[in-house]
């Protein structure tokens, strides 16, 4: 009984309190980011921004939130049911999951496997899944084409994402996340591979179908995309995943590029803080430039955004790719 | 087998725990909300008119061809991710092989590119 416990309750219990550790604040996070969000965007469009529940406004999210909880949940009669209540639950899974290998610091991390990218862009991959799915089940016009244009920009921008992780993986010399943060002590990556740095950071903003290439949501014209027939609950869960995944996209992009747990100089006033403040401070920073582009940009035409991903970004990334691995050979600095 | 296990089995809780989490919720909200659903609420939305037909109907070949070229350049990343990190144990033989490759995928490119597969109007 008591190697029982030893062996397999205990750790069970420790994991499911890790993972709550994890879950949770995201969660909240993404309440607070939509307020962060409306604060931002108001004040940069010289108004006030949500300002009456609670102290200016922080509860405003909250609020939302218990009203769509008790909206009623809408299946429209055209609609494969399994389906359509399957892809929002699908979206969110995969949005929560993906944070199970992000580390926190050299020990805070769920699970510390050694293909943690691989993992990360498995998952990133998946997400269009949820997108095509409640396209097709809402069986709507709108859904329909929003889910097409989404799936068609997703995979489009993956695929210059994968060849910049590639980039990365050919410097640091290893998928696990805390050994990529590892080797960027000397010097971040951002630096050595700026262009790099860029097409992720943009590609990010495609792949989460933020502002400028929110074309599957397009309010003006295909009035909120694939998700146009969702309501109450199943509607909450696409915003949580697709604010948890910009999150996501932002923690990816602070691991690869910025250096991730690191203080910026490894000196005292700096080191004094501890890692984790490090990596959310770079989060914060990051997701208020998604939240500046989406108040600075005019949206993209689709014929623009197709012509970015496979013209522009796609030859670029292939061709730092092999000039990266080029020089990397020819002057023996592969890492051990 | 053991430490596999062990590395990988905090993610598949997570994904039970997220899995039964989004269920209850939307559980939850379908039982303490009034349900009164009626056929104009449950209809299609379009603006104001009843849907003319089904609207799984034929779309831009287009989309087809983004997904066939997604295939291709994936599947390169995945084969690209072991190569980069074993690139040191395979040394110039290896690079060269993968440089070859790169070059004849590239070529299949620029004639995607050439015939117009890339063009959007």
């Amino acid at each position: 009984m008591a190697s029982l416990w030893q062996g397999y309750a205990l750790p069970g219990i420790i994991i499911l309190l890790q993972i709550l550790a994890v879950m949770l604040p995201v969660m909240i996070s993404v309440a607070f980011l939509v307020y962060f969000e409306r604060k931002t965007l108001a004040a940069m469009t010289l108004r006030r921004g949500p300002n009456v529940v609670g102290p200016f406004g922080v509860l405003q999210s909250f609020a939302d939130f218990i009203k769509v909880f008790f909206k009623e949940t809408i299946i429209p009669t055209g609609a494969n049911k399994v389906v359509f209540l399957a892809a929002p639950i699908l979206t969110f899974v995969l949005a929560m999951i993906a944070w199970a290998v992000i580390p926190f610091s050299e020990k805070l991390v769920v699970a510390d496997i050694n293909v943690g990218v691989l993992y990360l862009f498995a998952i990133s991959s998946l997400g269009v899944y949820g997108v095509v799915m409640a396209g097709w089940a809402s069986n709507s016009r709108y859904a329909f084409l929003g889910a097409l244009r989404s799936a068609a920009q997703m995979v489009s921008y993956e695929v210059s994402i994968g060849f910049v992780i590639v980039t990365v993986l050919l410097v640091a010399g290893s998928m696990n996340l805390n050994d990529i943060v590892e080797a960027q002590r000397t010097i971040w990556f951002a630096i050595p591979l700026l262009p790099m740095f860029v097409i992720f950071f943009i590609s990010a903003l495609a792949e989460t179908n933020r502002h400028p290439f929110d074309l599957p949501e397009a309010e003006s014209e295909l009035v909120a995309g694939f998700q146009v027939e969702y309501s109450a609950v199943p509607f909450v869960l696409f915003f949580l995943g697709e604010y948890a995944n910009m999150m996501l996209m932002s923690a990816l992009t602070v691991i690869l590029f910025l250096g991730g747990w690191l203080p910026p100089f490894d000196v005292a006033p700096f080191t004094w803080l501890p890692a984790p403040f490090w990596l959310i401070g770079k989060i914060i920073v990051l997701l208020f430039v998604f939240i500046w582009v989406r108040a600075t940009f005019p949206r993209y035409r689709y014929d623009q955004l197709m012509r970015l991903g496979w013209k522009v970004f796609l030859p670029a990334s292939l061709l730092w790719v092999v000039l990266t691995a080029g020089v990397l050979v020819t002057f023996d600095w592969l890492p051990a | 087998m053991e430490d596999l296990l062990r590395e990988y089995l905090p993610i598949l809780i997570f994904i039970g725990l997220t899995l039964g989490f989004a269920i209850l919720f939307i559980a939850g909200s379908y039982f303490s909300a009034e349900q009164r659903p009626d056929t104009e609420k449950l209809s299609t939305y379009e603006c104001g008119f009843a849907p003319f037909e089904d609207s799984r109907s034929q779309f831009d070949v287009r989309f087809y061809l983004v997904a066939i070229l997604f295939i291709i350049f994936d599947l390169e990343v995945a084969f690209l991710f072991p190569w980069a990190i074993a690139l040191r144990d395979i040394g110039l033989f290896g690079f060269w092989s993968m440089i070859i490759f790169l070059a004849i995928l590239t070529i299949g490119f620029a004639y995607e590119w050439k015939k117009g597969a890339l063009e959007w109007e």
